[in-house]
């Protein structure tokens, strides 16, 4: 497999930061589960801090469980939208397949004009499927239904009266649908986790890509990126950004960030693996992901920025999406890890990147001369 | 069992059928394992042409049935409730590996593999009566199956479990998988692939030949 890094081309796209959250429900100081409400309380105050710190994006993942209260994320967005001014603002990620395409650009157009233009839509599956049995859909249709839904939703986004067909709604016809945008298109993404055929699908589509990183090494993924940008060539579209989306947690030192998230980690991966046959992480198998080789960003601010640096580098992205909290967590323990990300991570990302840069052009200007 | 050296123009020619997830994977370990390997998805091979050039450089895109004509291995690695809908006249007479898992929390129920008397694989079997179906490839990641090779004699080398009724097919699967990076560790009943499946006792475990076994002797026992 090639490994040619295709980040050793120059940045054609801004470097964006963000920070991602599925709701999972915090816990208080006695380790006591709080409120699907207050949860939800805080994760708009998580959200006006990241605003604070300078974080570029702000996500809700949506997902409908007990221990993942957030089934509306986008009300929760619009709240975060009054309270501020600059931070973009978007799913992460919205299971379009189980949605209704034309709710979905309603609900975020109208997320558009509260924020002024900085809302932004990523599709996909996500990590959980709860969303299947709750509103009646088949996961065995649930290729045909996002292929049909994404293109319909590619129709929406480019504004101007719809006429649409398929089997999975309703027919469209001149339809006009509202609000408009303001500012032409909001961004779109495809979160993928591993198949290229959806890194196909969101080139045909001219959706941005979202690599969905939350196991094992995040070099595997790097043939994703060339993928993506052939095929936005083979259909004469202009190069679109490729973002990284993976879980982690800052604290001021790295034992520090070790020592809170495990075992929320190791807790909330068993109650997986009794669904789904995972195997239960052992302390060596997260260290392993946590160190270079893996998909976590567990540590502190130097350890995350170097490795956010790195895999951006080897990924040629231009994004970096910090998926923050694990079930358990205090809403403390999670601003004390917005404020790192904003103040000391981010920043120093920028700087490994242009220290970076600089090495590369003067190796070049050596070769040259 | 042991290995005769065969040069790689001997070797079966192996047909992946799937370019989601999981075939693509499959294409390149084999293809750097010394097979000659052709890909396959449902529709026209010039839609899976970017991703056999990208993610599998060297595998044949081709269309299915052209694919397993010219293939002494056919490799199943399609979603479960695809394969409900695959003609099985296509497999007849081959010898195909199932590396497809019967997964509802995650792939939603199919009726056709809730018939708790038989494995995954069984089931396979049985829908494919004029194929002879090994059971493997399976119960790794299919993000570790590449990363997770290493070279005969190596102490990191990892089983991967190789179960079929037809000890010939078994023999040469099991070559596949010890050409690929791992110690193929054989069942002589297709029925032991339930060993294998999601919840069992190696499924999505990184394990060595001796811990595999060991793994395999407590669920049995």
């Amino acid at each position: 497999m090639t490994t040619t890094p295709p980040g050793a081309a120059p940045v054609q796209f801004p470097l964006t930061f963000g920070l991602d959250t599925f709701g999972d429900v915090t816990h208080d100081e006695d380790d006591r589960p709080l409120s699907h409400a207050q949860t939800i309380r805080n994760i708009v105050e998580q959200g006006v801090l990241a605003d604070q710190v300078g974080v570029d994006f702000f996500g809700i993942g949506e997902h409908h469980t007990d221990d993942f209260p957030l089934s509306a994320g986008d009300v929760v967005l619009a709240a975060i939208a009054a309270r501020t001014s600059r931070i973009h603002l978007g799913s992460a990620v919205t299971v379009l397949s189980s949605d209704d395409p034309v709710r979905v650009f309603q609900r975020y157009s109208t997320l558009n004009a509260i924020s002024g233009g900085r809302a932004e839509v990523i599709l996909g599956r996500g990590s959980s499927i709860d969303s299947f049995p709750l509103f009646g859909y088949d996961l065995a249709d649930y290729e045909e239904l996002f292929e049909e839904k994404a293109g319909l939703f590619a129709e929406l986004v480019k504004g101007g009266p719809v006429t649409w067909q398929g089997k999975t709604r309703a027919s469209l016809h001149n339809q006009d649908v509202v609000p408009h945008t303001e500012f032409g298109p909001f961004p779109v993404w495809i979160g993928v986790g591993g198949s290229p055929q959806s890194v196909i699908r969101a080139a045909r589509y001219g959706f941005s890509l979202m690599l969905a990183i939350i196991g094992g090494s995040p070099l595997r993924f790097a043939p994703f990126s060339q993928l993506f940008l052939k095929a936005l060539e083979r259909f004469g579209r202009p190069p679109l950004p490729v973002g990284v989306h993976s879980p982690g947690h800052v604290d001021v030192t790295d034992e520090k960030a070790r020592e809170e998230f495990w075992p929320r980690y190791r807790e909330v991966i068993r109650s997986v693996s009794e669904t789904r046959g995972f195997a239960i992480p052992t302390r060596e198998s997260f260290l392993h992901e946590v160190g270079p080789e893996g998909a976590l960003y567990v540590g502190s601010p130097e350890t995350v920025a170097q490795k956010i640096a790195a895999n951006l580098t080897a990924l040629g992205a231009t994004r970096f999406d910090l998926k923050y909290g694990m079930g358990g967590l205090s809403h403390q323990a999670l601003m004390t890890n917005i404020e790192l990300y904003g103040t000391q991570v981010v920043p120093r990302v920028r700087e490994l990147l242009v220290e970076a840069q600089d090495r590369r052009s003067h190796r070049r200007d050596r070769s040259v001369g | 069992m042991t290995v005769i050296a065969l040069p790689p123009a001997r070797l079966p020619r192996i047909a992946v059928l799937g370019a989601g997830h999981v075939g693509p994977v499959i294409a390149r370990v084999a293809l750097e394992a010394g097979y000659n390997v052709s890909i396959a998805a449902s529709g026209d091979p010039e839609q899976i042409e970017l991703i056999a050039q990208v993610l599998a450089p060297g595998a044949e895109p081709q269309r299915a049935a052209d694919a397993v004509e010219e293939a002494g291995i056919v490799v199943l690695a399609i979603p479960l409730h695809k394969f409900t809908t695959l003609d099985p006249s296509l497999l007849d007479g081959k010898l195909v590996v199932d590396a497809m898992n019967y997964w509802p929390p995650v792939d939603g129920v199919q009726e056709m593999f809730e018939d708790h008397r038989y494995s995954s694989s069984e089931i396979v079997q049985r829908r494919l009566v004029r194929s002879t179906v090994v059971k493997t490839l399976n119960h790794l990641g299919y993000h570790q199956l590449e990363d997770e090779r290493r070279p005969r004699g190596s102490p990191q080398r990892r089983a991967l479990g190789v179960a079929g009724d037809d000890p010939r097919a078994v023999d040469v699967v099991a070559e596949l998988i010890e050409r690929i990076g791992y110690d193929a560790v054989r069942f002589d009943r297709l029925s032991a692939g339930r060993l294998l499946e999601p919840g069992g006792p190696v499924f999505g475990a990184l394990l060595h030949r001796s811990e595999f076994e060991r793994a395999v002797r407590a669920e049995a026992a």
